[in-house]
């Protein structure tokens, strides 16, 4: 039922210690992020959205996928960073969380990544608190870091408790 | 069959069946104490209902068998072959039983003295020959054998007979509810040895050898059969059904959608297939619909009694009529609707019927009626609640609503007679000032309103003074689709719930109708009325600033209850049928929406919901000065508390929260009789002491006095007051310390500086037992902390709130355990938890008990708050994890545990 596309290659030439697991690879900007694969319903290109007036700001709106009702994220604004200025559309990741879909909204998606955990680490103190907030740990790639999204926290903002 | 009979044999045929299965696991996990506790359990509780339900023979049967599986569960009795091969024939005796029930309605002849024998001997500790008695059970075709032929005396040790014949009492046809062995007649016992050298034979001639005249025994085609009732229903999960009712709504619309199509091609080859389908969706529509409709009697059933009890209390002769009682109506509109309607009958019994003199003197018969007449209309149900009393003075309820600030008092003459009755339905106008015969709390109409607004019903007035009142209610069938008009507003669309749109105006300037402006605000003149007008887009924040007033607009006139407004849109497109989804959970609190849905065109849009624009579009600024943001904020805040405002010695006016306040009485002081000094008066069937708010205070000895009426259980203590002024909405925000005993602080509520009164003191004055002691000498936290309070008890928790509160703490209170488990579990805060040991469902201890075992409240303080504490009590509580047990009276050992705890 996913879009996802089927390579699996980690780019990693270190022997296997621990555990592999499995990562949706995003990007926001120059960053590079990981949903864990379970979590990840669907990946989407651009799709139309309702614009859902007084909303809070990380709600970029609803959209209808194949049926259902997913109410859309933009994770640039949840993350406080300015809007996305790329050339090509914007892609999404459709993500469930307490039997509600959520459609994050990011810069494009990449290959889901069989990551070794002997590579994961804590943040270091000094990260940004704004993505400390929304993820569990950062994995350590060859070329590049990846920052693994926590779904739960990255769906807990402002806007939920504002009564 | 008697529908009560007829429920009870669907559940305990259930329960029989899953017994069955429980008891075999039983066998194999003999230590599984959940699950015995659930069998315990199930079989107590068809021993209840048969007791409740009179049914003797059968109560005897499961009484007997619960006997050994209570002896199993204290591990007095093992778990054997034995016992549980009993037990099943004990069952099996049952359905039986059941199924002879459910055909003759009546249990069959006889008794099972034999069975129950067995199975108190089994409870005593005898053993049964295996051999004999589980024949039955292994049989495919079960026949209760009951006889005592199964009791092969040679396998039974003839000391255990011998000591169960000593201790049984004396004949005794009816089975005991002793637990130990009793029925074991003697003579029947000894009867029982007889046919023993007779091989045992569990068939047949049973009946023949059985001793006394055991029940004529079910022949081999009468044996235990399924029920006939228990397959006729089944039970389905509500989920179930809801699921089954969305999905069907979308299949309506996509059947609307391929109708919609068909229609612009003609000839079509799909026209006759799709009309077929469209006729198969219909049905199936009606079908589903028709599983989830009940009889609006259901929700009438408490009111014959509810009236019979009013009228005694206030000795007026009252019919009331049903009629309708079987028309259908969903059950989650059935649910939605139950209370409001108890709270109008329970008003036209209260206020609208007079007293008999009165009623005779104004020419009408002795009895008062009120009738309640439920019929279907189009798609919609109507209940009219009719009653023949004195029906509404309009000057009365005029005088009321200028003094309120509803409506000035130049305006109040221009209003018609039915216009002033609608006041009724507003927010803090109490009823208590409008009607004089004070009984209800006083708030009521506006919440009955807002309820059944809430299901998109309406509720209409008619009243003719010194005639009588009628209200009808008319509420949609099912809430699941709804017909919504698409209207579009900023670019974007949205959808409006047609029930709520009255009409659709086009405004140009050079039209019959202008949008003109009052001091920037946009109104529009519509058949000699203003309407006020609210711009859909401003509404939404849609405008980009644009603060000018278009010109040219749609306006969608909505009517929300007895508020009429018109909301400016861009474009208005056609109707849809829509099934309303609900938002998101980060969106729920945006309340202008009620929901979304997908269009026929595939795009999702949102649903407006006319209560939020009523409410944005500022209705409640007329209720309240402050303005829509307050309103609002008023509205959707849950610490809201509804207050009773009154004066009683001294000028500066005095509240208590309202949910204290059991009623408000009008006493008659002839009636007050005195008791050490202390008044007192009758007050239905007890002594109620009165407790005046200023010892000084002499009471008349005629004429009437208003008093407030607390209860707590079987109590009631009434606090005499001058006069009761008004009923507020606001929130207790104590300002200044108290510096005497009987009051919690100072307020300002309504614009006034108001004493709050704390009720706990003169409670202690009426029943000195009522608390410990009464002064609190509160400690107060550097910052608020907060606590979570679970009391099953409103007036506990109303008490026990205001008093955390007044003593500087963030209280948080849920009545129920579960409410408080799932707050802890989700992530809420506190710095310590109060909770009451008795109650519903999960008790105190069980609640502490998991409480506990989460790491993040392990340290948490958890106060236990009871009546009882005996030292019992306390062993088990310090068992759980209580870190203290206070009597629930005690609010000075309450102040000081939870500051001590806390810091500690």
């Amino acid at each position: 039922m996913s879009d996802l596309p089927a390579t699996q290659s980690t780019g990693q030439s270190v022997v296997t210690l621990g555990e592999l697991k499995q990562f949706v690879s995003i990007m926001i900007g120059k960053q590079l992020f990981g949903i864990p694969v379970l979590q990840v319903h669907d990946v989407l290109g651009s799709q139309r959205i309702t614009r859902i007036p007084l909303s809070p700001k990380e709600v970029a709106g609803s959209l209808n996928l194949r049926g259902r009702i997913v109410t859309a994220i933009n994770i640039r604004s949840r993350l406080n960073m300015p809007p996305y200025e790329g050339e090509h559309e914007g892609m999404s990741v459709v993500v469930e969380d307490q039997g509600e879909l959520y459609s994050l909204m990011v810069d494009s998606v990449g290959e889901v990544l069989s990551l070794d955990e002997a590579m994961f680490e804590q943040h270091p103190a000094t990260l940004d608190g704004n993505i400390r907030e929304v993820s569990t740990g950062i994995y350590r790639l060859d070329k590049s870091l990846l920052v693994v999204f926590d779904v739960r926290s990255l769906l807990r903002f402002q806007g939920e408790e504002a009564a | 069959m008697d529908e009560l009979l007829s429920e009870f044999l669907t559940e305990t045929s259930e329960n029989v069946s899953e017994l069955d299965v429980e008891l075999v696991q039983l066998e194999q996990n003999p230590n599984d104490q959940a699950l015995l506790g659930n069998i315990f359990r199930l079989v107590h509780t068809i021993k209840g209902t048969c007791g409740f339900l009179g049914l003797p023979r059968l109560e005897a049967v499961a009484h007997a068998s619960e006997n050994v599986l209570g002896k199993i569960r204290d591990g007095s009795l093992e778990v054997s072959a034995d016992a549980i091969t009993l037990i099943l024939e004990s069952f099996d005796r049952i359905k039986w039983l059941l199924s002879s029930l459910e055909e003759n309605e009546v249990e069959p002849e006889g008794d099972d003295q034999d069975l129950i024998d067995r199975l108190n001997l089994v409870a005593e500790g005898g053993t049964l020959d295996g051999g004999a008695a589980p024949a039955d059970v292994a049989e495919p075709e079960p026949e209760p054998a009951e006889e005592p032929v199964a009791l092969r005396p040679g396998e039974v040790s003839m000391e255990e007979l011998e000591r169960a014949f000593m201790e049984a009492p004396g004949p005794d046809d009816m089975p005991s509810d002793e637990p130990e062995v009793e029925a074991a007649e003697e003579a029947q016992a000894e009867e029982a040895i007889e046919p023993a050298p007779a091989p045992p034979e569990p068939k047949k001639e049973v009946a023949v050898s059985a001793p006394k005249d055991v029940a004529k025994q079910p022949d081999q085609d009468k044996q235990v059969r399924e029920s006939a009732v228990a397959n006729q229903t089944i039970r389905v999960n509500v989920d179930l059904l809801e699921n089954l009712m969305t999905m069907v709504s979308e299949l309506v619309l996509t059947r609307n959608q391929l109708m919609q199509i068909s229609r612009n091609e003609k000839d079509s080859e799909f026209t006759v297939p799709l009309q077929r389908l469209s006729q198969v969706t219909s049905e199936l529509q009606e079908g589903v619909m028709k599983t989830r409709m009940q009889p609006i009697g259901n929700a009438w059933s408490k009111l014959p009694r509810l009236v019979r009890d009013l009228s005694i209390d206030l000795s007026k002769k009252i019919d009331l009529q049903m009629l309708g009682a079987d028309t259908e109506l969903d059950r989650q509109v059935l649910e939605l609707i139950k209370d409001p309607l108890t709270h109008m009958v329970r008003n036209s019994a209260d206020h609208g019927i007079e007293d008999g003199p009165a009623r005779l003197a104004a020419g009408k018969s002795e009895t008062g009626t009120v009738t309640l007449n439920a019929y279907h209309e189009g798609g919609h149900i109507i209940i009219e609640i009719k009653d023949d009393g004195k029906g509404l003075d309009p000057e009365k309820i005029k005088a009321k609503a200028v003094a309120n600030g509803l409506v000035a008092e130049s305006e109040a003459d221009n209003l018609s007679e039915q216009q002033i009755q609608q006041f009724i339905f507003r927010a803090g106008f109490s009823t208590a000032a409008a009607v004089t015969s004070v009984s209800g709390r006083g708030v009521g109409m506006d919440v009955v309103r807002t309820n059944i607004e809430k299901i998109g019903g309406t509720i209409e007035l008619k009243s003719v003074y010194g005639k009588g009142s009628t209200f009808i209610i008319k509420i949609p069938l099912t809430l699941a689709i709804v017909s919504a008009l698409i209207v579009e507003a900023g670019g974007e669309r949205f959808a409006i719930p047609q029930l709520s749109v009255v009409e659709l105006v086009r405004a140009s300037n050079n039209s019959e109708h202008k949008i003109e402006e009052v001091h920037g605000t946009p109104v529009l003149r519509l058949r000699n009325r203003l309407l006020p007008l609210v711009s859909l887009k401003r509404l939404l924040r849609l405008d980009d600033g644009d603060e000018e007033t278009p010109q040219e607009a749609f306006i969608v006139v909505l009517q929300i209850g007895t508020y009429s407004v018109g909301i400016m849109v861009d474009r208005v497109f056609d109707t849809e049928e829509i099934v309303v989804k609900p938002v998101a959970p980060i969106l729920r609190n945006i309340t202008l929406f009620s929901g979304n849905t997908i269009l026929g065109d595939g795009s999702v849009i949102m649903i407006l919901d006319p209560n939020g624009v009523a409410a944005a579009s500022g209705e409640l600024k007329m209720v309240d000065e402050e303005g829509q943001d307050t309103a609002r904020h008023l509205t959707h805040r849950s610490d809201v508390s509804s207050l009773l405002l009154f004066r009683a010695g001294g000028q500066s006016p005095k509240a208590v929260p309202l949910a204290l306040v059991a009623r408000l009485e009008e006493i008659d002081l002839a009636t007050v009789e005195y008791s050490e000094g202390r008044p007192l008066v009758q007050y239905r069937g007890q002594l109620m002491p009165l407790v005046a708010m200023d010892d000084d205070i002499k009471l008349e000895t005629e004429g009437r006095q208003p008093v407030l009426v607390f209860t707590d259980n079987e109590r009631s203590m009434g606090l005499i007051v001058d006069q009761i002024v008004d009923i507020v909405e606001d929130r207790i925000n104590i300002e200044v310390r108290p510096d005497a005993p009987w009051l919690m602080g100072s307020a300002v509520i309504a614009g006034k500086a108001t004493e709050v009164i704390d009720a706990g003191f003169y409670l202690t004055q009426a029943y000195g037992d009522w608390f410990g002691s009464a002064d609190a000498d509160s400690q107060e936290p550097t910052e608020p902390r907060r606590v979570l309070l679970v009391d099953d008890s409103a007036f506990f928790r109303n008490l026990i709130k205001p008093l955390l509160s007044v003593a500087g703490y963030d209280v948080t209170t849920v009545d129920h355990a579960e409410a408080a488990l799932e707050l802890c579990e989700g992530g809420a805060e506190f710095d310590a938890i109060i909770s009451d040991i008795e109650m519903p469902g999960i008790d105190g201890f069980e609640l502490t008990r998991r409480l506990r075992e989460i790491a993040r409240w392990e340290d948490t303080p958890i106060i236990a708050l009871s009546s009882h504490t005996g030292p019992r009590d306390l062993d088990r509580g310090r068992e759980v994890g209580f870190t203290d047990y206070i009597a629930k009276l005690d609010r000075d050992a309450l102040l000081e545990t939870l500051a001590q705890t806390i810091d500690a």
